[in-house]
């Protein structure tokens, strides 16, 4: 499990590469593109997979597709979303960059935060109750439609008001 | 896997071979911004600038001859995780729009203004490598250190390599109670067998092996709810193996009331604090703290006075402290002296009480109190085309992920300076041209980012024989000299 845990980490930085350098020449499409190589891996049939709707920053909906036992942010990865900065320490509970809020009814069916993930959640921007880091929650099935919100990041609106004190 | 390997990296040439054609193109009307410092603003800030605009171009100039600042010679050897972020800057470093410059040391051997004139932007993301005193008799004393060389030894940085702290002595007092300080605290105590995984260095591992500190005090200003770490370190420190802590309950009154108006991290970071202190263990945790070997503990409301010497004044024998009391609550509590002072043997002290941002030029605006380039949202005030990112614009504290913040906070305001026009970009620059012959005439030879990757296959393939992620080149003359190998 571990290891194919790591190979999928391998190819998701593979692709995330490629996809930067295409995004480089198709000038402006930072995000988009068909990468028919996730879609024969055969974890990743489309029989059984599940929506999930991110709000990015902007407040824009993403509706994008992912297979149970993914995490969130192995979604955001397989789809190239481009959530600036996100998943920084790729899944290892060391960053808070992965921060999603949710509403309170999905919170609750996420189930239980162990205490490592409340560390790393009190570090993040904007936490709220209803906070999560997608690198810690895996898709299932129930999760069909989910919506996640990404944050703004506030780094600066605090400092500058500090700056104005 | 070897299947996999070969379609992506079949793909990677094709793609690289493209863009580098595309970006020939539009070379020479292309936005060209340099960048000062290769931590984690300069790449963050990097990465914002090329991804928001197709055609700006980022050369990044680095003193040393390895880039990513404090990942590398700051984040603690056991927390490889946090590094991930290295597999991030290195996709940004290998874009065709992006140029890594390393051992070129800005100020030295190329001013900020010759930067300027070469480009339309310069952004200064240096750090901050310099290092708030104690200011108390004594400090210069042999076994008195601080936690920026320290952490810098136990990391590979060149310029303390010599540092060789004596670890004969069984109690290390730390001054300070940010994250810098439980770093140093877990490597003084970490079990060697955890130790010797990591990319510490040899030397580093080796002096640890025969250390003789067995109890560790964290000293600070104020009390429990004061304390500048984070849980996840202080978390670590509760379940360090082979290790008890050393709390005292008095310390702790008035505590549990307080609680329930605290914001969430706070509240989580005390409670979990006051539990280790107060809270009477179960069987296990009680078996495990009795077996261990090991203490650690917070010393709260006490400030130093002064380092004492031993009889020969030859090296540190204790430190004095004052006793404090606060005035005030919560986050804005101050510590006034009470007059009372405590001594304290210990052979090992090591001042955390921050890093801090030096001035690069006289030309560049600096604020020296608060130590950072006055800047707003990372334009540097009064000199236009000049930014800042990373903790010369905030300040020496915050997490990555702060840090990563406020670099694309810097990077948004470049790129709107570009589309309004308060950048000037019509006239074309000649960027890197003009920088790499300033530096042949000064005898200045960069190391590129392939170079650099030299190093890091040297380093990776020496840590695998010895069990360990990488063994880090210690001094810069082999870095330069594997470099150019
Ligand atoms: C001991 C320690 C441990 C930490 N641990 C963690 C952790 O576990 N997790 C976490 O999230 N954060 C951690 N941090 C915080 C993190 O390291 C910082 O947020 C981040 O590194 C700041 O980035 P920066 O780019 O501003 O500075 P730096 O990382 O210091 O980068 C500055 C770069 O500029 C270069 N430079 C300096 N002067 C010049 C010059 N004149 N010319 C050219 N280049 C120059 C330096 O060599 C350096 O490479 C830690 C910090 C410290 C000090
Ligand atoms: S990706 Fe870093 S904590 Fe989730």
């Amino acid at each position: 499990m571990a290891f194919v845990t790591a190979l999928r980490r391998l190819a998701h930085v593979r692709l995330r590469e490629y996809s930067w350098r295409t995004a480089a020449v198709t000038s402006g499409a930072w995000l988009t593109s068909q990468r028919s190589f996730t879609s024969s891996s055969p974890s990743l049939r489309s029989d059984n997979k599940v929506t999930i709707n991110f709000v990015n920053r902007d407040g824009e909906k993403i509706t994008v597709k992912g297979s149970p036992g993914d995490s969130l942010l192995d979604i955001v990865i397989n789809e190239d979303l481009d959530f600036d900065g996100f998943g920084a320490c790729e899944g290892t509970l060391a960053c808070s960059t992965c921060h999603l809020i949710f509403d309170e009814d999905t919170y609750k069916s996420l189930g239980p935060v162990t205490d490592e993930e409340m560390d790393m959640l009190d570090l993040a921007y904007g936490l709220t109750d209803t906070s999560r880091l997608g690198c810690q929650i895996c898709l299932t099935k129930s999760l069909e439609g989910v919506v996640a919100r990404v944050p703004e990041s506030v780094a600066d609106i605090r400092q500058s008001k500090d700056e104005s004190s | 896997m070897s299947g996999h390997k070969m379609l992506f990296s079949g793909l990677k040439l094709w793609t690289a071979g493209r863009s580098r054609w595309i970006s020939r193109l539009h070379d020479d009307c292309s936005t060209k911004v340099c960048i000062v410092g290769s931590g984690p603003a300069g790449f963050y800030t990097a990465q914002h600038l090329i991804k928001a605009r197709q055609d700006v171009e980022v050369d990044i100039y680095e003193r040393l001859p390895v880039p990513f600042g404090l990942v590398r010679f700051g984040v603690a050897p056991d927390h490889p995780e946090v590094k991930n972020v290295i597999n991030t800057f290195t996709q940004t470093a290998r874009q065709s729009r992006c140029h890594f410059y390393g051992n070129v040391s800005v100020g030295t051997d190329v001013s900020v203004e010759e930067l300027r004139h070469a480009y339309h932007a310069v952004v200064l993301s240096y750090g901050a490598e310099g290092n708030r005193g104690m200011g108390v008799p004594g400090e210069d004393l042999p076994g008195v250190h601080a936690a920026k060389d320290f952490v810098g030894w136990y990391n590979g940085l060149p310029s303390c390599r010599e540092l060789r702290p004596d670890l004969s002595c069984e109690t290390a007092v730390i001054l300070g109670q940010g994250n810098v300080a439980l770093d140093v605290a877990r490597v003084l105590l970490a079990p060697l067998d955890i130790l010797k995984k990591t990319d510490i260095t040899q030397p580093a591992l080796e002096a640890l092996a025969e250390s003789q500190v067995r109890r560790v005090l964290i000293v600070g200003r104020r009390g429990p709810m004061q304390v500048a770490c984070t849980i996840k370190e202080l978390r670590e420190m509760v379940n360090l193996p082979n290790t008890r802590p050393e709390l005292m309950a008095a310390d702790f009154e008035g505590v549990a009331e307080a609680l329930k108006d605290l914001p969430r991290p706070r509240k989580r970071l005390t409670e979990l604090m006051s539990k280790t202190a107060l809270e009477i263990p179960g069987e296990k945790e009680q078996q495990r703290r009795s077996g261990a070997s090991h203490t650690w503990g917070f010393r709260f409301f006490r400030s130093p006075v002064e380092i004492l010497a031993d009889p020969e004044r030859s090296r540190t024998a204790g430190i004095r402290l004052a006793v404090n009391r606060l005035e005030g609550s919560g986050e804005g509590a101050r510590a006034v002296l009470t007059g009372e002072v405590e001594d304290v043997t210990c052979g090992l002290v090591i001042s955390s009480i921050g890093y801090k941002s030096l001035p690069i030029h006289p030309s560049v605006p600096f604020d020296s109190r608060k130590a950072v380039v006055p800047n707003s949202m990372g334009r540097v005030q009064q000199a236009a085309g000049l930014y800042c990112s990373g903790w010369l614009k905030t300040g020496p504290t915050g997490v990555i992920a702060t840090t990563m913040n406020s670099s694309f906070d810097t990077a948004r305001s470049l790129v709107e300076d570009m589309e309004s026009g308060t950048l000037d970009v019509s006239a074309a620059k000649p960027g890197s041209q003009s920088v790499s012959a300033l530096l042949e005439k000064r005898g200045v030879k960069p190391v590129t980012f392939s170079d650099w990757e030299k190093i890091d296959g040297v380093e990776t393939r020496r840590g695998e024989v010895v069990g360990k992620p990488r063994e880090k080149l210690l001094t810069v003359e082999e870095m330069l000299q594997v470099a150019r190998s």
